[in-house]
């Protein structure tokens, strides 16, 4: 793995405000990358500054070791998939895709043709050539944008926000495309999404950004598994919250946790750094577990109330008040043949794990 | 029904007056009154050979046609700007850009004219016009192509230079051609405006009159409102040609941008 980009100290003001706070940030090459937060997080200036559409306040951004400062877009070696995908109308589909192609004197007519016929292939677009460009549905306009920037050949491809104009069964349909044509044409690829899922399920690595800096960079699952703040926590996927106290330190970290009571974890559970006193403890809702007639279990236990049941077909998410917690647990529980769905205000017994606790600063 | 009764008076209220031109053109007589005595082309011919009028002609379409230009180009730069950025202050700019818009043109007229002659000591010529007319024709380009660079994406250019293009040449290739009938059109309703009218170029016209002046110069002579009612028939004419084919482009435009029509100002 060698670093196509590296971002060094860059930050971004636009007047007073400041748009990128020091982000450093390496990806490498072939690499599936994503940049993750809610809106105004600064994911998509980012982006633009590594497309050479915004310029950077203070810091470097280098591209295949040289560096990009005063590079204009139409110089870097990037192409990027626009969120409204911007498909020229007045063209047809073949002369959109070809657009990239005009500066290149190398190439005769027919290789030109050659090329643009490839690359609509790649995307599931041969014989579109000569459709209007305007007539387009949704799905195909983005086909067209990915042909167009990849005929190129680009070291990175940039997608802002490129599913978020689909509809769900299309945009899941995409994903899996999107991750098949990036292993297949072996180009870096950076996602800007505001979709958590989106990004796990794509993503080889996600920095997930608040406010103009990078809260956590991590592989998926070290993110989902261990945000290292409540931030991340919240962000990504669901997640239960509890009060606690770390009462020492060492080879299993001894913490008490409100409502759950005294528990060892270990110490990759928990942030580098950590200390005697008031900490976090967060829980993914299945990793906890209601106990029901007739089952048993070797774990942990604890008796609560059912607050709330949201039934969602394969799904069904409890909200459990348990004794000493004001907040409810939610629980998410499998519909497994021969289990009830519980009503509001039935006694349960909720089960759980020290070892799925992960302690936040 | 009462409600017919009204469309139909509106329309005539609005349309027979114009109607009243083409019928006194072609009427054998001097005196503009029923009844009509007699066909005749008569006054068309005169047009055609009356050295004065050709020169007026002449002014206004020279006026116009650089009116029509200018007022387009600084159209383009306005309404560009508006779509694509944001600067501070930038509604209350536009609004004054629009100003001219709604100002009494005999304001315009008397105001221009102090300038021109106390302040900038310049005379009154073909240009002094030109400036006029650009000043209250640049607020209807505006509002033309405001329509075309608001349909317009602004990733669109952007796209354009991540495939290579210069900031120029992503402008030429993408906007332009999406604008063009935006432009056309502003072109089209500069020079109609231009070419008639009245008050601003009665004030700041030099020796050499505009048609619309001296067209009010013939009315002195009642034996030649006859004449007057052929020119008027040949201008209305012309108008009609005109703004249709403004709007038959203003319409293509919206269909070629992929768009619905939001209407405009025809």
């Amino acid at each position: 793995m060698t670093a196509l980009i590296s971002l060094t100290g860059v930050n971004k003001y636009y007047g007073d405000y400041h748009a990128l706070r020091d982000i450093n940030l390496t990806i490498n090459e072939g690499e599936f990358f994503s940049l993750l937060g809610p809106s105004g997080c600064g994911k998509t200036t980012l982006l633009r500054t590594i497309a050479g559409f915004e310029g950077v306040s203070e810091g470097v951004v280098m591209l295949g070791g040289k560096n990009m400062a005063g590079v204009p877009a139409n110089m870097r070696p990037t192409n990027m998939v626009f969120q409204s995908y911007a498909i020229f109308p007045h063209l047809t589909v073949g002369e959109n895709v070809a657009f990239g192609l005009r500066k290149r004197k190398d190439m005769d007519k027919t290789a030109k043709l050659a090329a643009v016929d490839e690359a609509l292939t790649m995307v599931g677009l041969k014989g579109f050539g000569d459709r209007q460009a305007h007539a387009l549905s949704g799905g195909q306009r983005q086909r067209v944008a990915l042909a167009r920037a990849l005929i190129l050949k680009p070291k990175v491809l940039l997608l802002d926000e490129p599913l978020s104009a689909l509809d769900k069964k299309m945009r899941e349909q995409m994903q899996v495309e999107l991750m098949r044509l990036q292993r297949h044409v072996g180009i870096t690829f950076i996602l800007v999404t505001h979709d958590q899922e989106e990004a796990l399920v794509m993503s080889d690595r996600i920095a997930v950004m608040f406010e103009g800096e990078i809260g956590q960079l991590a592989d998926p699952e070290t993110l989902y598994r261990r945000p290292n703040g409540r931030r991340v926590a919240e962000f990504i996927g669901k997640m239960n919250f509890l009060d606690a106290e770390v009462v020492s330190v060492g080879d299993k970290i001894e913490v008490t946790v409100a409502g759950l009571g005294l528990c060892h974890v270990d110490a990759e559970q928990a942030p580098a750094g950590i200390a005697v006193g008031a900490a976090a403890v967060g829980i993914r809702p299945e990793t906890l577990a209601i106990l029901f007639e007739g089952e048993t279990t070797d774990r942990e236990t604890i008796a609560g109330v059912v607050d709330e049941v949201v039934y969602y077909g394969d799904m069904t998410y409890y909200d459990v008040r348990i004794d000493g917690v004001t907040e409810t647990l939610n629980i998410a529980m499998k519909n497994l043949i021969g289990r009830p769905v519980l009503d509001v205000g039935e006694k349960t017994t909720v089960v759980w794990d020290a070892r799925s606790l992960v302690l936040l600063p | 029904m009462s409600l017919r009764i009204y469309a139909i008076a509106y329309l005539v209220f609005l349309y027979a007056p114009i109607v009243l031109l083409p019928i006194f053109a072609f009427n054998d007589g001097t005196i503009i009154s029923f009844p009509l005595s007699g066909f005749t082309t008569e006054w068309f011919s005169q047009l055609w050979v009356t050295k004065a009028l050709h020169n007026a002609v002449q002014n206004s379409l020279f006026i116009a046609a650089i009116t029509a230009v200018m007022s387009t180009v600084l159209g383009i730069c306005a309404a560009r700007a508006g779509a694509m950025y944001n600067f501070p202050l930038k509604r209350g700019i536009l609004g004054l850009v629009m100003l001219p818009l709604v100002l009494p043109e005999i304001i315009v007229a008397v105001s221009l004219l102090v300038v021109v002659v106390q302040f900038l000591d310049l005379g009154l010529s073909n240009w002094t016009v030109i400036a006029a007319h650009v000043l209250i024709c640049t607020p209807f380009s505006i509002a033309i192509l405001n329509g075309a660079f608001q349909n317009l994406d602004p990733s669109m250019e952007e796209a354009a230079m991540d495939l290579g293009e210069s900031r120029w040449s992503a402008f030429r290739l993408v906007t332009l051609p999406l604008v063009m009938p935006g432009i056309i059109s502003s072109m089209l309703i500069a020079f109609t405006i231009s070419l008639d009218e009245f008050i601003i170029a009665f004030f700041l016209t030099g020796a050499n009159p505009t048609m619309p002046v001296y067209i009010w110069g013939l009315l002195r002579f009642p034996g030649s409102l006859p004449i007057v009612m052929a020119l008027g028939t040949l201008l209305v004419g012309l108008s009609i040609i005109l703004l249709t084919i403004a709007e038959i482009l203003r319409r293509r435009g919206m269909a070629r941008a992929g768009v619905k029509d939001k209407g405009g100002f025809l």
